[in-house]
């Protein structure tokens, strides 16, 4: 699953935009997934998971930071991740389902700012993007 | 509430009458941390899980392996009130260990896998298709009273 030229310049174009509220949507992100999946929440125990904590809008802005990267490097997602792959492996651990329920959640918010921009088209793009982002962060895990 | 065919029932109870439950749990749980070596992120108190040799004579990872295929046995007492049976538990996993219910549906498989290879013959498809019911009636249970 590579993302044709087209794809990759509708993510970068999207992401441009999601770049200056990438806060807001990082902890919206993920106050989505701690509610629509409470499992998730499992791996946070050390976390102030309420809504508004520092702490997760710290943590949704890293996300999106590392996601931003990516768009920067996206003929080598792979090595642009290459310390975040390790990380997933080797410490956190993250069970790999769980990267599918937090891209759906970053593609629900995005959906709800940029209405107008998150056409089909870009949807199935930014679907692929964040598959293969995960694909990244899980291929060192065996 | 999970519906039993007396077809059903019968298959899994007398499976179980023939399972070696400490044999078969410390078998599962260390297949389960050497198949899908993120889970044992839970396990960082249990000593040498460096390689398939040593997390499959670990004493922790055997004696622990017991004690959960012990309390799935419950489930095979019960069959009917399975989620009942496990609403201690799933709150035990949810705010004291967070174990993710991820972890359940893979244990859940790793077990079946464990029975073929020991009940061999005597497990064929349709016992199988019964025992799949009950891992994911069992990783259900424990999952719903996570918040």
């Amino acid at each position: 699953m590579t993302l044709t030229q087209a794809e990759k310049a509708a993510v970068v174009a999207i992401w441009e935009k999601v770049a200056t509220h990438a806060n807001a949507i990082g902890a919206e992100s993920l106050e989505r997934l701690f509610s629509g999946f409470p499992q998730t929440k499992t791996y946070f125990p050390h976390f102030d998971l309420s809504q508004g904590s520092a702490q997760l809008h710290g943590h949704g802005s890293k996300v999106l930071s590392a996601i931003g990267e990516a768009t920067k490097n996206i003929d080598n997602i792979t090595g642009a991740l290459a310390t975040l792959s390790e990380l997933h492996a080797y410490i956190l651990r993250v069970d790999p389902v769980n990267f599918k329920l937090l891209s759906h959640c970053i593609l629900c918010s995005l959906a709800a700012h940029f209405p107008n921009d998150f056409t089909p088209e870009v949807h199935a793009a930014l679907d692929k993007f964040l598959s293969q982002i995960s694909s990244v962060l899980t291929e060192k895990y065996r | 509430m999970v519906h039993w065919t007396p077809e059903e029932k019968q298959m899994i109870t007398s499976l179980w009458a023939k399972v070696n439950v400490a044999e078969c749990g410390g078998e599962a749980l260390a297949r389960m941390m050497i198949v899908y070596p993120w889970t044992q992120r839970f396990f960082s108190t249990f000593g040498n899980l460096s390689n398939p040799q040593a997390i499959q004579h670990n004493p922790k990872v055997l004696e622990h392996g017991k004690k959960v295929l012990t309390s799935f046995g419950n489930a095979v007492k019960d069959l009917d009130h399975i989620k009942e049976t496990f609403a201690h538990l799933s709150e035990l996993h949810c705010e004291k260990l967070h174990v993710d219910p991820e972890n359940f549906k893979l244990l859940g498989n790793v077990l079946v896998i464990v029975l073929a290879a020991h009940i061999r013959k005597d497990f064929p498809p349709a016992c199988q298709a019964a025992w799949h019911k009950l891992v994911a009636a069992v990783a259900h249970a424990l999952a719903l009273r996570y918040h």
